[in-house]
């Protein structure tokens, strides 16, 4: 067993969700061998090379590599497992591991396992489907295995204080010129991303208009820090953007702490959020079925309840 | 303006609304007699193709046609595509319904028939949905770009096309990028590309008449046979919810000992 791990980095820092990959592709067994690639990839790999578990660095040093186009990784992973011969492919379950991986995949003639939440063996995975409302234990048939890893499924890898992993050029590879990269727009925000959350606060229906969403949501998240989250029932009213919405075909998250805020509780919403590890809810229903998920229920009118407790929470960041 | 034949895929998945069920053999989810729909990002990659068409003309958009690999009853959600306004419609038998071959058609076989039928039509703008809701792989318009060696243009939120360019706005981790490629691509859609129309009775009936031509895996020469065996399908940890607190100070104190608050 030798695993290729994908490095996803942005801005001279190493994605998080790469370390949760690591701890994967280590509990594989046998040699995990990272790749970096970009534009300027050697702050990434002296950080990478002192990763736990990481066995050597692989670098591919060009443009071409800086924006995770995928027409120009996916013949690079391909390439390079040609000749070094790994038996699993890994990478984070983001928008960037999601986007190469299955390119990879098909140029290798294999299957791809995505959103991996358990190994079982180096060739059976834990995955869920119907957004995670039901749990698939799959075996690979296929030489190689090309995963993307769930984040929130595993720990990160720690930084260890030995002397970094070797590195050397990884493998040259063709880098057909099939897509420009042209800019990106990233959101500005002091509010944790969506995605990456470890706390977020959910605002559904009960809220009555876009003002009150602004008003209350924002608050309470901003009072403990949150990532800001909608149902799709909030998305649809026009009191959220789109890019909120938490559910099944939304964002699926999975934070420390996940609140719901006048959010009946649809299964389509509760198959987004439903994996977070501590869950509370206020609903003036005392029959919401949200409540049936709540780790914590209070039955009230949140145009009471939120404002006292956005209070409450400021005043204990303070003390 | 380059001349634009679109193909669009259309899944058969289990509605969104419906709460699925492990069923007795513990290998699958219950699907006999549950309620289906077209899968609702293949959806926004029905309606994105027709308002393309809308937007550029027929002079442009020569024809719209829905490709669906799946059993028989697939050929119900072909007939929501053609009632949106797509022109005909394209079905890859596989399986019968709620059987095994249908169950274990994967991401890379569908890529492949996908692949077949693109080069027997000659299309040149390829749009499905990022992912379907029932698997949950986001796989088969990547796989679909590898294999023909095609751009990819994924998650996407905004497509324009101008001249043989296409340019795309895409939903990546904190924010939107935007890239751009020559045709033929593919690109698949994300939850804010569109928001689809509803079909209208006349419409429905009108898609009845709309042509649509079947195909098998040995026809197209595409081996389908499954790379992942499933060796079980469960249901998840039940969570032990159902805890009522009884003022904001209760919750405040629970979720302070919950750890939650850090």
């Amino acid at each position: 067993i030798s695993s290729l791990l994908l490095v996803e980095h942005k801005n001279k820092a190493i994605a998080s969700s790469t370390f949760n990959a690591l701890t994967a592709a280590s509990k594989l067994g046998g040699n995990v061998i990272a790749l970096v690639a970009g534009e300027d990839p050697d702050p990434i790999v002296s950080e990478v090379s002192k990763l736990q578990g990481v066995s050597k660095v692989l670098i591919a040093k060009d443009k071409v590599y800086e924006h995770g186009i995928a027409e120009v990784y996916a013949p690079l992973l391909a390439s390079t497992q040609k000749q070094l011969k790994f038996t699993h492919l890994v990478a984070p379950h983001s928008a960037f591991g999601k986007n190469i991986m299955p390119r990879v995949a098909a140029l290798l003639d294999v299957a791809q396992i995505s959103d991996v939440i358990g190994i079982e063996s180096p060739d059976t995975f834990i995955r869920p489907i119907y957004a995670g409302n039901a749990i698939a234990k799959v075996k690979s048939k296929d030489p190689i295995k090309v995963l993307t890893v769930r984040g929130t499924a595993f720990p990160p890898a720690t930084i260890s204080d030995q002397t970094g992993a070797s590195s050397e050029a990884a493998p040259e590879s063709e880098k057909p010129a099939l897509t420009e990269w042209i800019g990106e727009d990233l959101q500005k925000s002091d509010r944790p991303e969506l995605g990456a959350a470890t706390k977020v606060v959910s605002g559904g229906r009960a809220l009555k208009s876009r003002e009150n969403f602004d008003k209350l949501i924002n608050n309470l998240a901003d009072s403990i820090g949150a990532a800001i989250g909608g149902s799709r029932a909030a998305v649809d009213a026009g009191y959220c953007d789109n890019a909120l919405q938490v559910g099944q075909t939304g964002k699926v998250v999975a934070p420390e702490f996940y609140l719901a805020v006048g959010i009946s509780g649809a299964i389509q919403h509760v198959a987004g959020m439903k994996d977070s590890k501590v869950i509370a809810a206020i609903n003036s229903d005392p029959d919401a079925p949200i409540f049936q998920v709540s780790d914590y229920g209070l039955v009230a009118d949140l145009f009471t309840v939120v404002p006292e407790l956005t209070e409450k929470l400021k005043k204990k960041e303070l003390n | 303006m380059a001349n634009l034949k679109i193909l669009v895929g259309c899944k058969r998945v289990i509605d969104y609304a419906v709460k699925v069920r492990v069923n007795s053999t513990k290998l699958a989810v219950e699907t006999a007699g549950v309620k289906h729909s077209l899968n609702p990002f293949d959806e926004i990659a029905v309606e994105e193709a027709i308002r393309l068409r809308e937007k550029l003309g027929n002079n442009v958009v020569k024809e719209i046609v829905a490709l669906s690999c799946g059993p028989p009853k697939s050929q119900e959600q072909l007939r929501t595509a053609l009632a949106m306004g797509v022109d005909r419609a394209i079905h890859v038998e596989v399986g019968k319904d709620d059987s095994e071959a249908t169950r274990t058609l994967q991401p890379l076989a569908v890529a492949k028939l996908f692949k077949a039928i693109i080069e027997k039509e000659q299309a040149n703008l390829i749009i499905l949905g990022k992912q379907a809701i029932d698997d949950d792989a986001s796989q088969t318009g990547q796989m679909l770009a590898g294999l023909l060696n095609w751009p990819q243009a994924t998650f996407a939120s905004k497509i324009e096309i101008s001249g043989d360019k296409i340019t795309t706005t895409r939903e990546i981790d904190g924010g939107l990028e935007t890239i751009s490629s020559k045709l033929p691509a593919i690109v698949t859609s994300d939850l804010r590309l569109n928001e689809p129309r509803f079909v209208t009775l006349p419409n429905i009936m009108k898609a009845k008449k709309k042509p649509l031509e079947k195909f098998t895996p040995d026809q197209l020469k595409v081996d389908v046979a499954p790379r992942l065996e499933n060796i079980s399908v469960t249901d998840p940890p039940v969570r032990k919810g159902g805890t009522k607190v009884d003022s904001v100070d209760d919750l405040i104190s629970k979720l302070k000992s919950a750890g939650a608050l850090e």
